[in-house]
């Protein structure tokens, strides 16, 4: 029997379904395990949600805008913290991206392949390091030594409103804090940096090197642009843990509910996290619900920074002329 | 044309090619290459005359690519690498301790196996690349697009859409645009690692017609598998050897219809006629 060819219909594909029943138990298992990470997600969003929507019906926008932490007139704001998260981590972004780029160039561009080896095993363990470590190095080695630095810059630089200083105590400062949060982000960028750079496909190092080039115009035309999208990925993979660290910041800022817009160098500051860490403590019932609210706030803001992220690293398709 | 014509490949003695085409555009003597404690190369002799296609040929892993690395400094990038000997061109040195390799490979381009044009720029971006890549000034970019595209036969295929991305193209594409690429810095000597190898026989006869194209006016010397490419394209050719575990030898060079119909060397007989490799 023919079949008009007006007539053919598309059959029905059956994809992914296996004849084979431990491949179907697998399938359900591996399912299962991608959905309980939705629904915790899901879970800790309705959670903060709802203790943040009577907080904010409550300080109205004062929550967000404004700078105080007054559990005796029931008067609560973040924004001091939450500006001081953006702060600290804009300082901790300024050190980390540089050093991290020039670390995995070096590695492997440059170094001799065993030197690269080392390192990179160092970078990898500096990642594990915990950070309560990290926050006791800041406080009882790395903050003095800062302190110093601050003061030579103040003394120098003191006419640049960036690095006054009215109290001539320098430490506390989100200079501080703002590098102890490069050191921690540091290893997580230049592990991801480095292997974007290694992955540098070697035929267009060729067709750079014949094209008579340096290695810096290698890799500002070619290594760079090819490795953009996993480049700011791992950037923003860092910012993630500057934005979401607590203890460390916690260790060595001087938490002050007033905003210090840029300086960087007055033992003043904060941040979202280590705000938490300082008042869970001894918090009564009003003020937990504040710092979970305050909580939803940084969850929903690294939620925008990774959105962003992923779409400046969908952009990458992009051409450079 | 050029004002010192090639000489006619049959007149000249297959044991030198030079003879009768003046001064060689690109000469090594003597030259013999390590990777690390190994030798692969052994006291290779072969002039290039300014203007002509020479083809090198031979089995795999006689140190074809490697001798073809060694003429512009892209084997010093390679760790451990050594060499001795000398690497002339128009006569100079080009491992002489006061030359710039950077000047070296843009007087003596490459073109690889594989096509690589630049995915992250578009067809014009990858012709103008070497320029920027070297920090090379050119005038009237637009025409150096067009001429070059033109010499490496792509014109009439991308004309249009010179700003797309590089990736559009087919294998074929990609490989004449790298060639346009090459050539828009205007090198002396052309050199191809086997630069058909990826390709369908349709584009590669294209990138042949452009390669004699080519010869007429620069410097070619290509590696290749294909003995019947080697026949087509090439005024001279050079058969390279490797006994095994041994470093690889010239066994045989002269004008490329010596070569292939009366060789001298049995080994070359046996080659070519495809007895072995």
């Amino acid at each position: 029997m023919t079949v008009a060819p007006q007539d053919l219909k598309p059959r029905a594909l059956v994809s992914g379904a296996s004849f084979n029943r431990g491949d179907r138990v697998f399938n359900r298992v591996i399912t299962l395990a991608a959905f309980t990470a939705l629904f915790v997600l899901a879970g800790i969003t309705v959670f903060l949600g709802y203790q943040f929507i009577p907080v904010v019906q409550e300080q109205g926008l004062f929550f967000f805008t404004g700078s105080a932490w007054d559990p005796a007139a029931g008067r609560y704001g973040i924004w001091a913290m939450v500006y001081g998260s953006i702060l600290l981590s804009v300082i901790a972004l300024i050190v980390a991206v540089p050093a991290s780029l020039l670390l995995s160039i070096f590695m492997v561009f440059l170094a001799p392949r065993r030197v690269s080896a080392v390192l990179t095993n160092l970078v990898d363990l500096m990642a594990a390091i915990p950070s309560i470590i990290l926050g006791l190095w800041g406080f009882w080695v790395f903050q003095q030594v800062a302190a110093d630095w601050s003061e030579l810059l103040n003394r120098y630089f003191g006419w640049i409103p960036l690095f006054q200083n009215s109290s001539g105590n320098f430490t506390g400062t989100p200079f501080i804090a703002g590098l102890v949060l490069a050191v921690m982000m540091i290893p997580i960028t230049t592990s991801v940096t480095r292997e974007v750079m290694a992955r540098t496909p070697p035929e267009l190092i060729n067709a750079a090197e014949s094209l008579g080039c340096s290695l810096y115009s290698m890799l500002r035309h070619v290594a760079l642009p090819f490795g953009r999208g996993g480049l700011i990925g791992g950037v923003m993979l860092g910012l993630g843990r500057a934005l979401g660290e607590t203890v460390a910041v916690f260790f060595v800022i001087k938490l002050v509910f007033d905003v210090n817009l840029f300086r960087i160098l007055e033992s003043e500051g904060g941040s979202v996290a280590s705000m938490i860490v300082a008042k869970f403590g001894e918090a009564n019932e009003q003020e937990l619900q504040v710092l979970l609210a305050a909580g939803f706030v940084l969850f929903v803001g690294t939620l925008i920074v990774n959105l962003i992220a992923n779409a400046i690293v969908g952009r990458t398709g992009r051409l450079s002329s | 044309m050029s004002s010192t014509p090639p000489a006619t490949p049959a007149a000249t003695p297959a044991s030198t090619p030079t003879a009768a085409g003046g001064s060689p555009a690109m000469q090594s003597r003597h030259l013999s290459v390590w990777f690390g404690k190994r030798k692969v190369l052994e006291d290779v002799n072969i002039s290039f005359p300014a203007n002509t296609c020479t083809a090198l040929i031979g089995p795999s892993g006689c140190g074809k690519s490697t001798y073809i690395r060694t003429l512009n400094r892209l084997h010093e990038l390679i760790p451990g690498a050594g060499l001795a000997g000398d690497v002339l061109h128009n006569g100079r040195d080009i491992y002489a301790r006061d030359v710039d390799p950077v000047t070296v490979r843009l007087a003596i381009g490459m073109v690889f196996q594989k096509p690589n044009p630049f995915p992250s720029m578009t067809i014009r971006g990858n012709v103008l690349s070497g320029l920027k890549l070297s920090g090379m000034k050119r005038p009237n970019h637009d025409e150096i697009v067009e001429d070059t595209l033109r010499k490496a036969g792509l014109w009439n295929e991308v004309k249009d859409r010179l700003s797309h991305a590089a990736g559009e193209l087919s294998g074929g594409q990609a490989q004449r645009l790298v060639i346009a690429r090459a050539l828009a810095v205007q090198p002396q000597v052309l050199l191809m690692d086997e630069p058909c190898s990826a390709l369908d026989p349709a584009s590669t006869l294209k990138i042949e017609e452009t390669i004699r194209e080519l010869a007429e006016s620069i410097t070619i010397i290509i590696v290749t598998h294909n003995m019947q490419q080697a026949t087509r394209v090439s005024d001279y050719t050079a058969f390279f050897l490797a006994a095994e575990n041994e470093p690889g030898i010239v066994v045989e060079q002269g004008a490329t219809t010596e070569i292939f119909s009366n060789p001298q060397d049995p080994r070359t007989l046996d080659y070519v006629n495809g007895r072995f490799g």
